[in-house]
């Protein structure tokens, strides 16, 4: 069969679909996961399919299921568990930060515990201060969690197969604009490419470089991925040539790989849709100096969220997103 | 305070208004977001979840509390502010995003804030209720009149904050209601899906407070029922939870067309029983009752020609307040 072109709910749909009909231990639990299929879709019709015992409706309590998610792995299952926004990791962060992470470790590697937490991210369609954040630095910030971020529907299937093959608690974020849930408008024509039919994995720790440059590395993730690739288009009609380099996997993070890219350029911009302090960008770029600070031309620049909760109203939002133009922009003044 | 007709006839009032404002809402809510159902376009954005067939509960718990009593709500706070008495022209300028707005257009329907009326709301479930212990342990570290009530629906009794702020407003007897809202669904899921027990009113025992459930969607029964947990309250008696039986008739949020509830369990709007109830008691007249509705929805429209009308923020605006 051929490949075809699918949505990233679509295309990690399969992966997650495939891994559950070969392996008993893989089962589903969270809000709204039976009826709805998750938020997100990704558990589409899982209900009907697998029946309640393996397709789990939690109460709205975080806490208690996450946590029996962590003690249902450390006993041979394999969970995976929506939490449709990352917002309210509050009501469970405990576990993540205290048990899921820190188990392996503290048993000196006598106990697993491999489970997928699947968590929508981001903002960009006036959903104010508690359900738009990004929050992946403050999950991708507690050691013994591996955190992936994959921006394109390629990816999220082979992705979510290395997470569910993987001995570890991951953390598979997507950003709520580029899942191709109908409820966020029409998909974002680049989140959407071919997806093989067979199972197949896309390693974690790998940058990937959607669009190859030479005068200008714009590293990115998730929605800023396709923000950077709008950025790249109009750069190029300046003559500017834009290196688009995709994170994918925050832990492993690939330091090796976007020291390599941003060498190419020698001119670094970090997108990142989470807040501008103490994440992302800070680490991509104090990454790039520790390993070697003279392959940059020019001090990097930042196209962050800032430092504020963000607001309600369209026009204060648009105002503080990082899109297409500010990134442009941003590469511009390092020319 | 026993039910005089005026008050029902507010109750009455109240509810109309509430009604029609989540109308306008959802006919708003709709522009500019079809064919292709987007949360984001038209002139009102995100989520929205309104409180149609909630009415009741705004209507006859707030009209058992004083001034100086404090409230929070959850993400459908629509009823209980309407019925609060939230600068009601400033709520709708807040929903349409404009800088008149009770937020400034920061905060959006989710996050109403009105400081006025002791009101504040919350988009995480069950996030209201450990801050409203809070405030009646303010009050009464302040000395001064005035309880708490934490308004959330059934399934957010099911979180860990619930069940670890009521224990500490038993061990500390505060002056604190939860009104647990039962409307039956927590998104899609049911309560008897997601509930061990058939009524959260019954755990009250475990906290070593009051527990009463009121079956009826009724806003005097809700009044009667809330007056009676305002008084163990205020008497120094400590806490209640009230759990009203209530519905939700136009779905989780905007877009959610409910088809996992079966034709059976299909709820019934309150505010028609409630005005045929006024009419045979002889508290409204058909004229009256018209009259009533014409002034709310007046007020609606009015206010809602008031947010349009109104200008959105400057996009600078959204680096004010991060910090007092």
């Amino acid at each position: 069969m051929s490949n075809r072109i699918l949505t990233m709910s679509r295309a990690g749909r399969e992966a997650l679909d495939w891994e559950m009909e070969r392996r008993d231990e893989i089962f589903c639990l969270g809000e709204d996961v039976y009826n709805f299929g998750g938020i997100f879709g990704t558990m589409d019709g899982f209900g009907a399919k697998y029946g309640p015992e393996r397709v789990i409706n939690t109460p709205i309590s975080e806490t208690g299921f996450i946590g029996m998610a962590a003690g249902a792995a450390m006993a041979g299952m394999h969970p995976v568990i929506d939490l449709a926004y990352i917002d309210f990791i509050g009501v469970c962060y405990n576990v993540l930060l205290n048990t899921a992470s820190k188990t392996h470790y503290m048993s000196g590697g006598n106990v697993k515990v491999p489970m997928t937490l699947l968590i929508g991210t981001g903002g960009g369609y006036n959903n104010a201060a508690q359900h738009s954040q990004c929050l992946h630095a403050t999950v991708a910030h507690i050691p013994g969690a591996k955190v992936v971020y994959p921006s394109n529907a390629y990816d999220a299937k082979g992705m979510l197969h290395s997470a569910l093959r993987d001995e570890n608690f991951v953390i598979f974020l997507t950003h709520k604009g580029t899942a191709g849930v109908g409820w966020m408008g029409t998909p974002i024509k680049t989140t959407m490419n071919e997806v093989p039919v067979d199972d197949y994995t896309v390693p974690f720790g790998k940058v990937a470089i959607p669009r190859d440059g030479s005068d200008v590395s714009l590293v990115s993730l998730g929605m800023g991925v396709h923000e950077s690739l709008k950025a790249a288009e109009e750069l190029a009609k300046d003559g500017i040539s834009a290196q688009v380099v995709d994170l994918r996997s925050l832990v492993p993070l690939d330091r090796e790989g976007l020291l390599s890219a941003v060498s190419k350029t020698g001119r670094l911009v970090v997108v990142d849709e989470d807040y501008l302090s103490y994440g992302v960008s800070g680490e991509v770029i104090a990454s790039i100096v520790e390993m070697d600070a003279t392959v940059l031309k020019k001090s990097p620049r930042r196209v962050c969220m800032p430092d504020i909760p963000i607001p309600y109203s369209r026009v204060m939002e648009e105002a503080i997103l990082p899109t297409a133009g500010r990134i442009a922009d941003a590469a511009r003044s390092l020319m | 305070m026993s039910l005089t007709p005026d008050m029902r006839r507010g109750f009455y009032r109240t509810m109309v208004k509430s009604r029609h404002f989540d109308d306008s809402m959802i006919a708003l809510y709709w522009v500019g977001k079809t064919p292709i159902f987007a949360f984001g376009k038209g002139p009102l954005p995100g989520e929205l979840h309104c409180s149609n067939g909630a009415e009741p509960v705004g209507a006859g718990v707030c009209a058992a509390l004083s001034a100086d009593d404090m409230i929070t709500a959850d993400h459908r706070p629509h009823h209980v502010a309407v019925a609060r008495g939230v600068d009601f022209p400033r709520m709708c300028a807040e929903l349409l995003g404009k800088e008149p707005g009770l937020s400034h257009g920061k905060g959006g329907h989710m996050h109403i804030y009105d400081p006025k009326v002791n009101f504040a709301s919350s988009g995480i479930i069950a996030e209201g209720m450990a801050p409203a212990a809070g405030m009646a342990l303010a009050r009464r570290l302040q000395k001064k009149p005035g309880i708490a009530v934490a308004f959330i629906g059934e399934g957010a009794a099911n979180q860990g904050a619930f069940h670890e702020t009521l224990n500490i407003v038993g061990v500390m007897k505060l002056p604190f209601i939860v009104v647990v809202q039962d409307n039956e669904w927590g998104v899609s899921t049911s309560k008897a899906e997601s509930t061990a027990i058939a009524r959260n009113s019954d755990r009250a025992s475990a906290y070593g407070m009051a527990g009463e459930y009121v079956e009826s969607n009724d806003a005097d029964d809700i009044y009667h029922a809330a007056a009676r947990a305002v008084a163990r309250a205020r008497a120094g008696e400590g806490g209640t939870i009230l759990e009203l039986k209530t519905a939700r008739l136009v779905g989780h949020f905007m877009g959610d067309q409910q088809g996992y509830i079966p034709p059976e369990k299909a709820q019934v709007d309150p505010l028609p029983l409630y005005r045929a109830k006024l009419i045979a008691e002889g508290v409204l007249t058909e004229d009256s009752a018209a009259a009533i509705e014409a002034e709310a929805k007046a007020e609606v429209d009015a206010a809602m020609q008031f947010a349009k009308d109104a200008p959105y923020p400057a996009p600078q605006d959204a680096y004010n307040h991060v910090f007092a």
